[in-house]
C-alpha cells in the first residue's frame, strides 16, 4: 500500500476512549470460520474477539477476505465451518434477523437503500411484524428524530434518499442499525466515500457511540485511519489472520508489511516532461444526468498525470462521460489534439486517441458473460486488422487476445474463457490493456484500482506511469486521496459540478484538499 | 440457496440436463394421457407413428417444421440481441398478406423472377412490421414485449378486414379466403404427390445463413454483444440503437418468410387460420434449440413432430390434441430450466 | 349528435364498469408482481385458466363463489411455478412468462375438450346476478354504472382499496415495495426477499385468474376459447399507464373499459361504414398510444426484472 505521511493536524491520535480494557466482557466470539466459494478460501480459520466497548479495526487489502467475514457475521453468507458466537449466546447462520435480533447492525459498504423510497421508509424496513396491519409512523419517526439529535446524525426523515448526498445516505444506515437497538456495529469501508473531513465526523459519531456502550468493528484498508480510531488492529492476508497489535502498540509499517507481506516498493515517479496540449476544456457544462457539470475549466498537456479528486457525486461521472465519449457539452468549448469535439460519441472518442479505463469494470468494462478474445477486441473490431467486408477475422483477433494476456499478465484459462470468471484484478489488467495497446494519445483511468489487492494496484500505477512517460496525457479521477497524491502532477478537486484550480504535485496540503472537496474555498467561488 | 457459476460445463452435464427436461415433459405428459384415461405408452407410440413411422409421416412432420424453422430463427435472432419479438405471428400474417398482393395475378411475371420478388417484399413487410416496435423500443423507450404482443391481435383484425374486403376470393363460399396465387408464384413441390415444398429448403438456407451471421460477421458479435450488456456495447463504440433495428429488421424478415413459405408452398391462398400460433411456437422452438440457429432446424422439427403426431394420435386414441401444446410449453419451461444448471452450481448454503 | 349521446345513457356506463371488472382484477394483480420486481407475462394464460377453472367448478355443481375461489387457487398455482422459476433460480423473467402463458392456456383447452368432448355449443352456468345497492343505485347516469352491478365488481372495488391501503401503509407493503426497488435492502434488513417476491407473484396470480373468471361467471355465462383475447396483455400496459399506483391503474382500466364500451356503440350507430375490425382494433392501438405516453416518464420499480441473488455483493 503506497503511504503518504505529512504531518497533519486534521488526523488526530490513536486511541480513542472507550473500552478495550482486560475487563471487559467479550461480546463477539468469531471461531475458525471458514468459508468457500468454489476453489477459493475466502476465510480460512479465522478467530478473533470484540470486547464491549472496544474499536477493533479489520485491516486489509482488497480480496482479503474482510467483507466476507463480515458477511458471515451478518448472515448473509453461511460459513462451511467455525461458530459465531455474539453476548454469549451462539448465533444462528446464514440469517440476518437472528444477527439484527442479536443486537449486531451493519453499514454496508455499498448502501442498502431504497433509492425512490423515504429516509423514514428505508429505516422503517422490516421493523415491525411483516403482517401488522398498520404501519406505525408516528412513532417511528420520533424514534429517528431522537436518535439522530443523540448521535449528531442529523437526517430528514422524509426526503427520498435519491436526493441525498453520499455521506447523508452513510448517516441513514449507520440509523438504521441504531434503529433496531445495535449494540455491535460492523462499519464496512465507510471512509471510502467521505471527504476528509466527513471522515472526521464519522470518526466523532464513533467515538460518541462506543461512550454509549457500543463496540464497533471497522473494515479498512487505510492504515491511517485505522491508527486513528480503533483499540486494536486484526490484519488479515490471504483469507487468514496475518497479526492482530494493540494500536498503541504498533505503528503504519508494521501494519503494512503485515497486510501485504511483503516490503512492495512504489514505482518509481520520474519527474514530468510537460508535451502538447492535447485537450482542453473551456467553460464546459453538461446536460442531464444527476450531478451535471457547471462550467469547467481543464487542460491536459502530454506526459503528465492529472488527478481529480473529490468523492463521487460531484460531477466525475460527467467529467468521465465526456472523455469517453458518453457525454456530450452543452455549453462550452471542448477541444481533443486540437479541434472540436463535434458528433461526439465512444467511437469518436476512441477515433480521436482516447483510451478509457471506466470506473465500473464489471457493468460497463466488459461484458461478463462474453469470453476474454470477445472482450478485448470490442473497442476495435470495426478496424481493417479485424474486420474484412463485415466478417470477423477471428483468428487475428485469437492472436491479439493471446498478447494482451501476454503483455499485461492477465491470468486467465486462456482467450475463450469467459470474461466473469477472471479476478477483479485480472478483468482491470485485461482492461487496461484493450485500452492502452494503441498507445492512445489521451488516457481516462476512472477509479483504475477500486477494489483490487496490492499487487494489482501496484501494476496498474505501473503501466500508467509508463504510459506517462512516453507522452501521453492522462486524467486520473480517484476517490483514493493517496492515490491521486502520488501519482498526480497536477491536481485539482472536484465539487458540486465544477473545478478548482490545478495545482502541482505537492503545493496543496492534504487539509487544503479536504477544504476544497467539502466545497469550501475557492471552488465554491468560481464563476 | 445460491447459484454458483460453474467455470465449464462438463460435457455430461450439456447433455444430460437437457435430456433431464425432456423426461419430465413426458412424465407430466403421461399424467394428462392418464387423466384422459389412456395408456401413456401406447400413446406415445401412436404419436411416434404418427410423426415419423411412416414416408408420409416424415414428409408432413417436415411440412409442418418449415414455418417453425422460419419463426424459431426469427426469435433466436431477436432474443440474442435481448430484443423480445413476441411479434412474429403478426409478422407472419405481413408476409403472407405481401405474398397475395403480389402473388395472385397482379404481376404478370414468370416464377424464376417472381417467386425472389414476393419472398423479399414479403420479408420487407415482416421487417417494417416490427420496425415500429424497435423505434418505439430506441427512440421512447417503450418496452418492445407488449407492443409486438398487440400488434398481433391488430394484425389478426386486419387480415380480417382484408380477406372480407379488398382481397376477398369472389368465388369462394363460406368462410373468408383469398383469391388463389397464380402457379408462377407458387413454391414447387420437392416430391411429386406429397405436401413437403421448396419452402423447407429455403428455411434451412435460412438457418445456415444466420448461423454464418451470428458467427463470422461483426454483425452478429454486435447483436450477441447487445443482448448480454447494451451499455458495455455503447461504451465500447458499438451503436446499439442501430445494431437493434438492424436487428429488429432481419428478425421481423425472417418471421415473415413462414407466411411466404404456408402461401406460395403449402396453402396457395391466405384464410384466417393459416397460422395456429407458429409465432408463439417459434419462441419454444428457440429457446430448446438455445437460440442456436443450427439447433433451430432439429428442434423445429421435434416439435412439429409432436403436432403432427399428436393429431394422428388424437384421431385413434381420443385423448385430446392439445397435450401437444401443453408437452410443448412444458418442454419450454424444463428446458430454460435445463440449461442454467448446466452453468451454475445450486448451492443451498 | 348520436355519437355524443352515446356517454349520455346509464346502459353505457354500466357497461363500461362491467368491462373494467376484469381488467381490474389482472391489472391489480400484474400491479403486485411488478411491485415486488417480477414481470408476470404470464398474466394472460392465468387469465384464461381462471376463466375455465371458476366456470367448471360452477358447471360441476358448486355454488360462484367457491367458483371464484378455485380460480384464485388456480391462479396461485401458475404464480408459484412462475415465482419458483424466476426468483430462487433467476430464470429469464419474459421466457418463464410466455412459457407459464402457454402452459396455462393448453392445459386449460385440453382440460376442456376432455371435460366435454362433444360439446357443439359452450355449454351455460348460472352466472353472478347484479345486486343493486338501495337508493345509490338510482342516481341519475352514474348510479347504475357503480351500485347496480354484480358482487364480483363490488369486489373488484374492494380489491383496489385493500392493495392500495397494504402497498402504502402496510409493513408487508413496504417490503414488498423495497423488494422492486432495492432487494439488498430488504435482504439487509432480515426480511427474505425470495419470500417475498414468491408471495406477491402468488397473490397477483390468483388476482389475474379472479378476473379471468369474472368474465365466465359475471360478464358472460360460459366458456369459450379466445375469450381472453389479449385483455391480459392489455392489463400489463395499464400497469404501466398507472404508474404502479392502484389509483391510478384503476382510473386507466375504467377509462379504456369506457373507450371499449364507446367503440362498440360507435359501431352499431355507424352502420357498417367503417369495418367492424376497425373498432375492434381500437383498444389495441390505444394501449399502444398510451404507453408511448408515458414511457419517457415512467418511474418503474427499479429492480424490476432484475433477478436477485442473496449475498451477491
Amino acid at each position: 500500500m503506497v503511504e503518504v505521511t505529512p504531518p497533519d493536524p486534521l488526523r488526530g491520535s490513536p486511541s480513542p476512549q472507550g473500552g478495550g480494557s482486560a475487563l471487559a466482557p467479550t461480546v463477539l466470539r468469531l471461531t475458525s470460520i471458514t468459508k468457500r466459494f468454489g476453489p477459493l478460501v475466502a476465510n480460512d480459520a479465522i478467530s478473533l474477539d470484540l470486547a464491549q466497548g472496544e474499536v477493533v479495526a479489520l485491516l486489509g487489502e482488497n480480496g482479503a477476505g474482510k467483507t466476507t467475514l463480515m458477511n458471515i457475521l451478518f448472515g448473509h453468507y453461511v460459513a462451511d465451518e467455525g461458530t459465531v458466537e455474539a453476548f454469549g449466546k451462539p448465533l444462528t447462520p446464514g440469517d440476518p434477523r437472528a444477527a439484527l435480533n442479536a443486537g449486531v447492525g451493519m453499514v454496508h459498504q455499498h448502501f442498502t437503500l431504497a433509492d425512490n423510497m423515504t429516509v423514514l421508509e428505508n429505516i422503517a424496513l422490516g421493523t415491525e411484524p411483516l403482517f401488522a396491519p398498520r404501519f406505525r409512523a408516528g412513532s417511528a419517526r420520533d424514534k429517528i428524530t431522537r436518535l439522530s439529535g443523540s448521535f449528531g446524525l442529523e437526517v430528514d426523515p422524509d426526503r427520498l434518499v435519491a436526493n441525498l448526498t453520499v455521506g447523508e445516505r452513510q448517516r441513514v444506515e449507520i440509523l438504521k442499525a441504531l434503529y433496531r437497538d445495535a449494540r455491535i456495529l460492523i462499519l464496512d469501508e465507510p471512509t471510502a466515500v467521505l471527504t476528509p473531513i466527513e471522515t472526521d465526523a464519522l470518526f466523532a459519531t464513533l467515538r460518541e457511540l462506543v461512550a454509549d456502550g457500543l463496540s464497533i468493528i471497522f473494515i479498512s484498508h487505510k492504515l491511517h485511519e485505522v491508527m486513528a480510531i480503533s483499540d486494536r488492529v486484526i490484519v488479515l492476508r490471504g483469507g487468514k489472520v496475518a497479526g492482530e497489535r494493540q494500536t498503541s502498540e504498533t505503528d503504519r509499517r508494521e501494519l503494512a508489511a503485515l497486510m501485504v507481506g511483503q516490503e512492495l516498493v512504489p514505482p518509481p515517479v520520474t519527474p514530468a516532461v510537460r508535451g502538447r496540449l492535447l485537450m482542453s476544456l473551456k467553460g464546459v457544462s453538461t446536460d442531464g444526468g444527476r450531478n451535471p457539470l457547471r462550467g469547467v475549466d481543464l487542460e491536459l498537456f502530454g506526459g503528465e498525470i492529472t488527478g481529480i479528486a473529490g468523492v463521487s457525486g460531484n460531477g466525475q461521472a460527467a467529467l468521465a462521460g465526456l472523455l469517453s465519449g458518453t457525454t456530450g457539452a452543452s455549453a462550452g468549448m471542448f477541444e481533443i489534439a486540437g479541434s472540436s469535439a463535434t458528433n461526439w460519441s465512444p467511437s469518436a472518442a476512441l477515433a480521436r486517441g482516447v483510451g478509457r479505463v471506466p470506473e465500473d469494470r464489471h457493468a460497463v468494462g466488459a461484458i461478463a458473460d462474453m469470453s476474454v478474445l470477445e472482450n478485448v477486441i470490442s473497442e476495435q473490431y470495426r478496424s481493417p486488422r479485424f474486420s474484412r467486408r463485415g466478417f470477423l477475422d477471428w483468428a487475428a483477433a485469437r492472436a491479439f487476445a493471446e498478447q494482451v494476456i501476454r503483455d499485461y499478465d492477465v491470468k486467465c484459462p486462456g482467450p475463450d474463457a469467459r470474461i466473469r470468471l477472471l479476478s477483479g484484478g485480472n478483468m482491470q489488467k485485461l482492461i487496461l490493456g484493450r485500452a492502452l495497446d494503441s498507445e492512445p494519445a489521451i488516457i481516462l483511468a476512472n477509479q483504475p484500482t477500486r477494489g483490487l489487492d496490492v499487487g494489482a494496484i501496484a501494476y496498474v500505477h505501473g503501466r500508467l506511469l509508463e504510459a506517462r512517460a512516453r507522452g501521453a496525457a492522462i486524467l486520473l479521477i480517484s476517490e483514493d486521496l493517496d492515490e491521486i497524491l502520488t501519482l498526480s502532477d497536477n491536481i485539482a478537486v472536484m465539487s458540486a459540478g465544477k473545478l478548482s484550480s490545478v495545482s502541482k504535485r505537492g503545493q496543496r496540503s492534504i487539509a487544503q484538499l479536504g477544504e476544497l472537496m467539502a466545497g469550501h474555498g475557492e471552488a465554491a467561488h468560481a464563476a | 440457496m445460491r447459484l454458483e457459476p460453474k467455470p465449464a460445463p462438463s460435457l455430461t452435464a450439456t447433455l444430460a440436463y437437457p435430456v433431464g427436461a425432456l423426461v419430465v415433459t413426458f412424465f407430466i405428459a403421461s399424467l394428462l394421457v392418464l387423466a384422459a384415461g389412456a395408456n401413456p405408452l401406447s400413446v406415445f407410440g401412436l404419436v411416434l407413428k404418427g410423426a415419423a413411422g411412416s414416408q408420409f409421416a416424415l414428409v408432413e412432420t417436415l411440412t409442418r417444421a418449415t414455418p417453425l424453422i422460419f419463426t424459431g430463427l426469427a426469435v433466436a435472432v431477436a432474443f440474442r440481441a435481448r430484443l423480445w419479438n413476441i411479434g412474429a405471428e403478426a409478422q407472419l400474417y405481413a408476409g403472407a398478406v405481401m405474398t397475395v398482393v403480389l402473388g395472385t395475378g397482379a404481376l404478370p411475371l414468370p416464377a424464376p423472377i417472381l417467386l425472389p420478388l414476393i419472398a423479399i417484399s414479403a420479408a420487407l413487410a415482416g421487417a417494417l412490421m416490427l420496425l415500429g416496435p424497435a423505434i418505439l423500443k430506441t427512440r421512447f423507450g417503450v418496452d418492445e414485449v407488449v407492443t409486438t404482443l398487440l400488434l398481433n391481435f391488430v394484425m389478426i383484425l386486419f387480415v380480417s378486414m382484408l380477406l372480407e374486403g379488398v382481397l376477398k376470393d369472389p368465388m369462394g363460399l363460406g368462410w373468408p379466403k383469398s383469391q388463389s396465387l397464380i402457379a408462377e408464384a407458387r413454391l414447387p413441390r420437392i416430391i411429386g404427390n406429397r405436401r413437403l415444398h421448396y419452402g423447407f429448403v429455403l428455411a434451412i438456407a435460412c438457418a445456415v445463413a444466420v448461423w454464418i451471421i451470428m458467427k463470422k460477421t461483426a454483425l452478429g458479435y454486435e447483436m450477441r454483444a447487445v443482448g448480454h450488456n447494451a451499455e458495455a456495447a455503447r461504451f465500447a463504440g458499438m451503436k446499439v440503437n442501430t445494431i437493434l433495428i438492424k436487428t429488429a429488421l432481419l428478425s421481423g424478415g425472417l418471421a415473415a418468410l413462414a407466411g411466404f413459405s404456408e402461401v406460395a408452398g403449402l396453402k396457395g391462398n391466405l384464410t384466417l387460420d393459416l397460422s395456429p400460433g407458429f409465432g408463439y411456437t417459434g419462441i419454444v422452438v428457440a429457446m430448446l434449440a438455445m437460440l442456436n440457429p443450427l439447433g433451430v432446424v432439429i428442434a423445429a422439427i421435434f416439435v412439429a413432430g409432436i403436432f403432427v403426431g399428436a393429431d394422428a394420435m388424437s384421431r385413434s386414441a381420443g385423448v385430446p390434441s392439445y397435450i401437444a401444446n401443453v408437452m410443448v410449453a412444458t418442454a419450454l419451461l424444463t428446458m430454460v430450466t435445463a440449461i442454467m444448471l448446466t452453468r451454475f452450481r445450486v448451492r443451498w448454503r | 349528435m348520436e355519437a355524443f349521446d352515446i356517454l349520455l345513457q346509464s346502459t353505457f356506463w354500466v357497461a363500461a364498469i362491467r368491462i373494467a371488472s376484469p381488467l381490474i382484477f389482472a391489472t391489480m394483480g400484474e400491479l403486485i408482481c411488478e411491485r415486488a420486481g417480477v414481470l408476470n407475462l404470464g398474466i394472460e394464460g392465468i387469465m384464461v385458466a381462471g376463466a375455465f377453472s371458476g366456470w367448471f367448478t360452477v358447471y360441476s355443481g358448486g355454488d360462484l363463489w367457491t367458483g371464484v375461489l378455485v380460480a384464485a387457487l388456480t391462479g396461485a398455482a401458475f404464480g408459484l411455478l412462475h415465482s419458483t422459476l424466476t426468483v430462487p433460480l433467476g430464470l429469464s423473467q419474459h421466457v418463464v412468462g410466455i412459457g407459464v402463458t402457454l402452459l396455462a392456456t393448453s392445459l386449460t383447452y385440453f382440460t376442456y375438450r376432455l371435460a366435454l368432448p362433444e360439446v357443439t355449443s359452450p355449454p351455460k352456468i348460472e352466472p353472478f346476478q347484479p345486486l343493486p345497492i338501495r337508493f345509490l343505485s338510482d342516481i341519475p347516469i352514474i348510479g347504475p354504472a357503480l351500485f347496480a352491478q354484480t358482487p364480483l365488481t363490488y369486489l373488484a372495488y374492494f380489491t383496489v382499496a385493500i392493495v392500495g391501503w397494504a402497498l402504502y401503509r402496510t409493513p408487508l407493503g413496504l417490503a414488498v415495495r423495497a423488494a422492486g426497488e432495492n432487494p439488498s435492502a430488504v435482504e439487509a434488513q432480515g426480511i427474505s426477499v425470495a419470500a417475498i417476491r414468491m408471495g406477491a407473484v402468488m397473490v397477483g396470480s390468483a388476482l389475474m385468474a379472479v378476473g379471468g373468471a369474472f368474465l365466465t361467471m359475471s360478464a358472460f355465462n360460459s366458456f369459450f376459447f379466445e375469450m381472453v383475447n389479449g385483455r391480459g396483455w392489455i392489463c400489463i400496459a395499464l400497469v404501466v399507464f398507472g404508474s404502479w399506483r392502484p389509483g391510478k391503474a384503476l382510473l386507466g382500466a375504467i377509462l379504456f373499459a369506457a373507450f371499449d364500451a364507446y367503440q362498440i356503440r360507435l359501431q352499431q350507430i355507424s352502420g357498417g361504414i367503417v369495418p367492424y375490425q376497425v373498432f375492434l382494433m381500437l383498444p389495441y392501438i390505444l394501449s399502444i398510444l398510451a404507453l408511448i405516453l408515458v414511457a419517457r416518464r415512467a418511474t418503474y420499480p427499479k429492480s424490476l426484472m432484475i433477478p436477485y441473488q442473496k449475498g451477491e455483493r
